[in-house]
């Protein structure tokens, strides 16, 4: 995992939600934009896996399609790595839904044939038939299942085929948008264990975007937490899991009921993700964060690096790691801490 | 248990009628919720978990009907009831929770409206006491500002909050038993938090049975007192629920507990059980799970195991029996 597969900078996403021209013309009302995906940065280590998580609306379901080339960013760029032939990766893109995401009038033969044929990467109709014999044995399938359509398959079986479609062009990065979020649990886990099974086999690099924190565990090498729009949080999984240091990341791990240990007696904080359309100023989480002051709410947080190689935006967060570093005696922010 | 259950499901059998046959969808399902507690019912999709809950409502699409059991609430038989009476007895006795907040309330009327009338139609009030009734709804479900937000329409609540409107419409004639369907499924993590203390908070304070429906075990472990787990359309297990979720008797419960990631250790690969539920014209003979049992055993094909007594709760697992057959 030395060299990123993926280079995020800046990445800035806007979309138009103004009222028609007529209406902007009559009730002299202005543009509006909404900022879906807001100047963020993160990189994707080159055979691992980085997950996206946050509530609904933050965009990371945004991000996906932005990597995958599905939108187009309004300002920033994407830097994928070279791939073993020399071109940048390939990205391919498995979806939540996997009883959308089929066509149901076309034989799965088809479907993952598809890109095969688009991109004309076997001659003939028998290697064609032959790769598509063996995607579907690498998912777990058996060929003959090629001659069905994707209503005889029950949901853990159809996400099996979007995940041999998305491998037919050997692509090297995978993005996945929830992929078991529509599953039950125990198909999700067969999932799951497919996914890591594959990354190992043939060193996929996955971006894996999901609400569910337990899934993300699981799954990630390391983990970015987003909240209206930006990345307020990203660490190695462990670090993210052992030492939350976010206010939003704290509220996540804290709200997620724990089959193992569970706490029937808590107190759950309140508040909503407030509407993307017009955000809190200064940092987005002040109104519901119970460390907020007067600063907070004017001044945006930059992204600062830690030592244990997190990176949080939060100014608390910043004022507490630099009382750390430089004691100074009698100074009342570093007497608190050190209470 | 000694006081008389609020609800008493005796051997339920729901059954659909169809070309090739009729499928039977619940097969014997018994349970019973006490007042003041939260039964949840989990399993996976078509298991029979929100069959269960619209056969006791009386809410089966025709041509599905209850094709033998008894269903008593408050000691009164309720599923022979004709359609008039069970008119009366939802809502005002029986309140509902679904999935989707926003499909569950009217668009075009204000949320005060659908209170007030929900209120009236089943409580002898005049229409200012109904609207003050309908506030003080509003208020105890923590919707901030109810005199105003009264007069608010659906579109104008959010996800989270509308859920807390739809609470406050199912508690509205301070219905015996609430029936809540996935409440939790549409909202986010720190919404979904919100929503099960409240339920369990109302539960508590009005002595309501709760029949919580939800696939997530882990909002069931923090809410619920006891849990039925389902399995195509049978009950396979039911108990206490730190029993059930730490010393789970059943191997189908083992392995739906095996398979969900935990935030705890970090295993390199999950607990899966291999294949998938089978379809409900298609349920195999004896145990319905025994085509994917790791434990299974010749008696599992011929003969289909009963609840009996396990550890603290009940299971329907041959294995127990055995177990308890070679212990006497």
């Amino acid at each position: 995992m030395t060299t990123p597969a993926l280079t995020v900078t800046h990445l800035t996403r806007l979309f138009n939600v103004s009222a028609p021209w007529l209406n902007r013309v009559i009730e002299r009302k202005p543009m509006a934009f909404l900022r879906a995906v807001d100047d963020i940065s993160f990189t994707v280590p080159s055979g691992g896996c980085l997950s996206l998580v946050g509530e609904s609306g933050c965009g990371k379901s945004t991000v996906a399609r932005l990597v995958t080339g599905l939108y187009q960013p309004t300002s920033g760029q994407m830097q994928f790595a070279m791939g073993k032939d020399g071109k940048p990766l390939a990205a391919q893109m498995i979806f939540q839904d996997p009883y959308a995401s089929l066509n149901p009038r076309w034989r799965v033969f088809d479907i993952i044939a598809e890109p095969l044929r688009e991109l004309k990467l076997r001659d003939t109709e028998a290697e064609i038939a032959e790769r598509v014999g063996e995607l579907l044995t690498t998912v777990g399938l058996v060929p003959r299942d090629g001659r069905k359509f994707p209503h005889e398959f029950s949901g853990g079986q159809r996400q099996r085929i979007s995940i041999a479609r998305a491998l037919a062009t050997e692509p090297e990065f995978l993005v996945c948008d929830e992929p078991t979020s529509a599953l039950d649990v125990s198909v999700q886990a067969q999932i799951l264990n497919l996914m890591r099974k594959l990354q190992d086999e043939m060193g996929l690099t996955y971006l894996f975007i999901s609400h569910d924190m337990s899934v993300v565990r699981h799954m990630s090498d390391q983990i970015a937490v987003m909240y209206l729009g930006r990345i307020v949080e990203q660490a190695e999984t462990e670090v993210l899991f052992a030492d939350p240091k976010h206010p939003y990341t704290q509220l996540l791990l804290d709200t997620i009921p724990n089959v193992a240990d569970p706490r029937r007696d808590r107190v759950p904080q309140s508040g909503e993700v407030p509407s993307p359309m017009n955000p809190p100023s200064g940092c987005t989480f002040h109104p519901r964060c119970p460390q907020a002051d007067a600063r907070c709410a004017a001044e945006r947080p930059e992204m600062q690096a830690y030592g244990d190689g997190s990176r949080v935006a939060c100014h608390r967060v910043a004022e507490a790691m630099a009382a750390l570093a430089v004691p100074t005696v009698g100074n009342s922010t570093g007497q608190r801490l050190s209470a | 248990m000694t006081s008389m259950p609020m609800l008493d499901v005796r051997d339920l059998r729901v059954e659909f009628p169809g070309r090739h046959g009729s499928v039977t969808a619940l097969d014997g399902v018994s349970l019973t919720i006490a007042a003041g507690e939260i039964l949840g019912v989990v399993g996976e999709s078509g298991a029979g978990k929100s069959m269960t809950g619209l056969a006791v409502q009386g809410l089966l699409e025709p041509p599905g009907h209850i094709a033998g059991g008894e269903v008593w609430l408050d000691g009164r038989r309720i599923d022979t009831l004709s359609e008039r009476e069970m008119q009366h007895v939802r809502g005002r006795e029986i309140g509902a929770i679904f999935q989707d907040p926003l499909t569950s309330l009217n668009p075009l009327f204000s949320v005060g409206r659908q209170l007030i009338e929900t209120i009236r139609l089943h409580l002898p009030l005049g229409r200012a006491e109904a609207r003050q009734r309908a506030i003080a709804l509003l208020a105890e479900v923590g919707i901030p500002g109810p005199e105003e937000r009264v007069d608010h329409y659906p579109h104008q609540f959010s996800g989270g909050m509308r859920q807390r409107v739809v609470i406050a419409l199912a508690l509205a004639a301070r219905p015996k038993l609430i029936i809540a369907d996935e409440p939790t499924t549409a909202l986010d993590v720190s919404i979904q938090a919100q929503i099960t203390s409240l339920l369990r908070k109302l539960c508590k304070e009005h002595g309501t049975a709760v029949m919580l429906v939800t696939h997530d075990m882990g909002v069931i472990a923090e809410t619920a007192d006891r849990v039925a787990v389902m399995y195509a359309g049978r009950l396979v297990e039911i108990g206490p629920v730190a029993d059930v979720i730490a010393r789970p008797s059943h191997p189908y419960t083992r392995g739906l507990m095996g398979s969900i990631p935990t935030l705890g250790a970090r295993v390199p690969r999950l607990q899966q059980i291999d294949g998938s539920m089978p379809r409900l014209d298609a349920i195999p003979k004896g145990c319905a799970f025994n085509p994917r049992c790791p434990h299974v055993m010749p008696r599992c094909q011929t003969e289909r195991p009963e609840l009996r007594p396990s550890g603290s709760g009940l299971s329907a697992c041959w294995l127990n029996t055995q177990a308890q057959e070679r212990a006497a």
